[in-house]
């Protein structure tokens, strides 16, 4: 129960109001992603139009896209045919309300991803759908600036806060930038890229010696953040403005720096540390919620999104990756080039950490996350005390970990059963 | 119809509508925060109490509405006595004041960011006049200061209408006897707003200032445009709790702490306000 509560009856009211009017034929397509209004036109007419069947494409912000999706659940009558969204969204839902996705005989080509997908249950709870990854651009002004002997594309963390510092130096103000803002991502940076890279860890490590390192080390990058850092959430804006020279993002939140001025700006893998160099996919993924109303148009509308042509239309439109084996035409947009470039070297650096987003949370996904961006709020931002603020933290992550009972996911060694906080 | 029933027949809309749309939701947002895995608990209070912005937030938001409504109530006491002498544009004037009260607090809020942003307006204007060197940037994490007053200023300039209105109202209603007695006794305009208007417009401000520290307690948007993480407000708190953290119960904690906080608000302007018995206009 959640507050939910009190809209579900106007909501679910609402939507069987608004389509008892219409005679609906449409598969209402669900989606959390691709929501800018660009994307979202896109969506319609590159991705969907060849699927041969009425699809009405409705991207939206995960709290009303959840709110809908419980009204229909708990009214057990609904109008949503196909959900996408991301990992963690679906983490989030109770496996009962979603379809077994395990007879359509599709899958992607990750064992990882399909493991994934399958939410801790034995069933295929969604189709994954596309994936992309984080990775670090700057503006080529920086270049110059870029330390005596380091590769750009093998960076250790030590070289990107002197390349920051340099920069800092060089032009009188702190140009890396930060998704730390309000709709920022920053929580992957430090599940997935910090922890990983310093403490080959994530949970077991999260209140180690190494971890305490990690933050010393990335309070020292943020000497060399803009600090209107803690505004930035899509840094391909300040990319585009110039605020940030150097930056860290999601590969989708900074496509539009690249299609727009292409030859401005570069794209390089995420920086290493002691313990590797730690990355993190991006996944999202199909499903079908137990209301849809009809059942087998939503499935071939799933069929629809995993097909090789389909999966490069949705490249071209959402700049997220494919999650089959596909063929990758040479004239794709810039941003996609770039990030593709990136994510490549990344993986295939040698001393590649890759983590997994964090699985069998249910829906205390947002509370994992919180423990990470409070300990970045009071570490870096109030200036607290590293070893309290992780003591203090650690207890808050240990209750999380206990009351799910999520085994330990890499690069964090396996566990029988809950994973522990050493 | 008769005229006994005639009265509840026209308030029955209104009644079934906050019945279903207020009533029933408060009913089942208490259920919800008195909940925990379905059983009677207070461990959603306890969370949100254990929490360290909880008491952040909380300073915050009294301290904003402690800031801002008493230079509202000063500002919409100036505004309503000068429109109420005005003898020609008066509807025009008070047209152009109250515009800000038709837009909403999030728009309002990205407009002050236009002002105060790292390239908005205010740096374009001091770097246009020399007074800076390159744009500075204003609202981040260093200068809460400088946050507040931005919040302060952007809920000012919105809000300060709507005790305007009612208090333009209120000052229309007190006879003009009133103020002529008193200048016959020589009494200075000071005098006469002191002894006459205040007085007279308690029932106005008792309902201005309700309604104004209610939604100083439930400031959000205006916040959260202009300060993003770096000023938690309770309201950002409840949003955070709610569609961040998928946390009903704890959501719905906080709503019944803005609750008792705005009820208790309001009681204690009720009795300082409070209009003797026997006297009325």
């Amino acid at each position: 129960m959640n507050l939910n509560t009190t809209l579900k009856r106007t909501t679910a009211g609402l939507a069987l109001a608004l389509t008892a009017s219409v005679a609906h034929a449409d598969v209402l397509f669900w989606s959390t992603q691709a929501k800018p209004v660009e994307e979202a036109q896109a969506m319609r007419e590159q991705v969907l139009s060849g699927a041969g069947m009425d699809i009405d494409y409705q991207p939206n912000d995960g709290g009303p896209w959840l709110t809908r999706l419980n009204a229909e659940l708990t009214a057990n009558t609904g109008t949503i045919g196909v959900l996408g969204a991301l990992h963690g969204d679906f983490s989030a839902m109770n496996p009962d309300d979603l379809v077994d996705l395990g007879d359509l005989g599709m899958m992607s080509s990750s064992g990882t991803f399909n493991s994934l997908s399958k939410l801790g249950t034995d069933q295929m709870q969604y189709i994954p759908w596309m994936q992309a990854s984080y990775i670090m651009a700057a503006n080529k002004q920086a270049l110059p600036y870029l330390p005596e002997g380091a590769d750009i594309n093998a960076l250790s963390y030590d070289e990107l806060i002197a390349w920051a510092a340099n920069v800092h130096e060089g032009e009188g103000e702190a140009k890396f930038g930060f998704p730390a803002g309000p709709k920022g991502l920053k929580h992957r940076f430090f599940q997935g890229y910090l922890y990983p890279s310093f403490t080959d860890g994530v949970v077991r490590t999260f209140a180690s010696d190494e971890a305490v390192g990690a933050w010393e080390k990335f309070r020292e990058l943020w000497a060399h953040t803009n600090p209107a850092s803690t505004n930035f959430s899509f840094l391909q804006e300040q990319l585009l403005s110039g605020d940030a020279w150097i930056v860290f993002d999601h590969t989708s939140r900074l496509a539009q720096a690249f299609n727009e001025r292409p030859d401005d700006f570069v794209a390089f893998p995420a920086p290493a540390g002691p313990a590797g160099r730690g990355f993190m996919p991006v996944l999202a993924g199909v499903a079908i919620p137990r209301t849809a109303p009809d059942m087998d148009a939503a499935k071939a509308l799933v069929a629809h999104m995993l097909k090789p042509e389909t999966q490069i239309a949705t490249l071209r439109a959402t700049n997220f990756f494919p999650v089959v084996d596909v063929e990758l035409p040479g004239d794709l947009p810039p941003a996609v080039q770039a990030a593709g470039n990136a994510v490549a070297l990344m993986s295939a650096s040698a001393d590649a950490n890759p983590g997994l987003l964090p699985a069998g949370l249910g829906d205390k996904g947002g509370d994992f996350n919180r423990v990470f961006v409070d300990s970045f709020e009071r570490i870096v931002l109030a200036g607290q005390d590293i070893r309290t603020v992780l003591d203090d933290q650690k207890g808050k992550l240990a209750a999380i970990m206990n009351e799910t009972g999520a085994p330990c996911w890499a690069p964090d060694a396996p566990s029988d059963g809950a994973c522990p906080v050493e | 119809m008769n005229t006994r029933i005639l009265p509840y027949v026209l308030i029955a809309p209104v009644t079934i509508f906050l019945c279903v749309f207020f009533l029933y939701p408060f009913v089942l947002v208490s259920q919800q925060a008195f909940h925990y895995d379905g059983s009677f608990s207070m461990r959603n209070f306890q969370d949100v109490f254990a929490h360290w912005k909880f008491p952040i937030s909380l300073k915050n938001t009294l301290l904003l509405a402690a800031a801002v409504v008493p230079i509202q109530l000063a500002l919409a006491l100036l505004m309503a006595t000068m429109v109420s002498k005005m003898q020609k544009g008066r509807d025009l004037v008070l047209y152009v004041w109250t515009i800000p009260l038709g837009i909403s607090d999030l728009a309002a809020g990205i407009i002050w960011l236009a002002i105060f942003d790292q390239s908005g307006f205010l740096n374009t204007m001091m770097s246009g006049l020399g007074l800076i060197d390159r744009p500075m940037n204003l609202l981040s994490y260093q200068n809460p200061t400088l946050v507040f007053v931005a919040i302060a200023l952007a809920e000012i300039w919105r809000a300060t209408a709507i005790m305007l209105v009612i208090l333009v109202a209120g000052i229309g209603l007190i006879p003009k006897e009133y103020y002529e007695a008193a200048e016959v006794f020589g009494a200075s305009p000071w005098k006469r707003f002191i002894r006459i208007t205040l007085p007279m417009l308690r029932p106005s401000l008792q309902t201005a200032l309700v309604l104004r520290v209610i939604l100083a307690f439930e400031v959000f948007a205006v916040v959260a445009a202009l300060g993003g993480t770096l000023f938690p407000v309770l309201m950002g708190e409840t949003y955070a709790y709610q569609f961040e953290l998928l946390n009903g119960g704890a959501a719905a904690a906080i709503a019944l702490v803005i609750l008792a906080i705005s009820i208790a608000f309001t009681l204690i302007i009720l009795r300082i306000l409070r209009v003797p018995k026997g006297a009325s206009i």
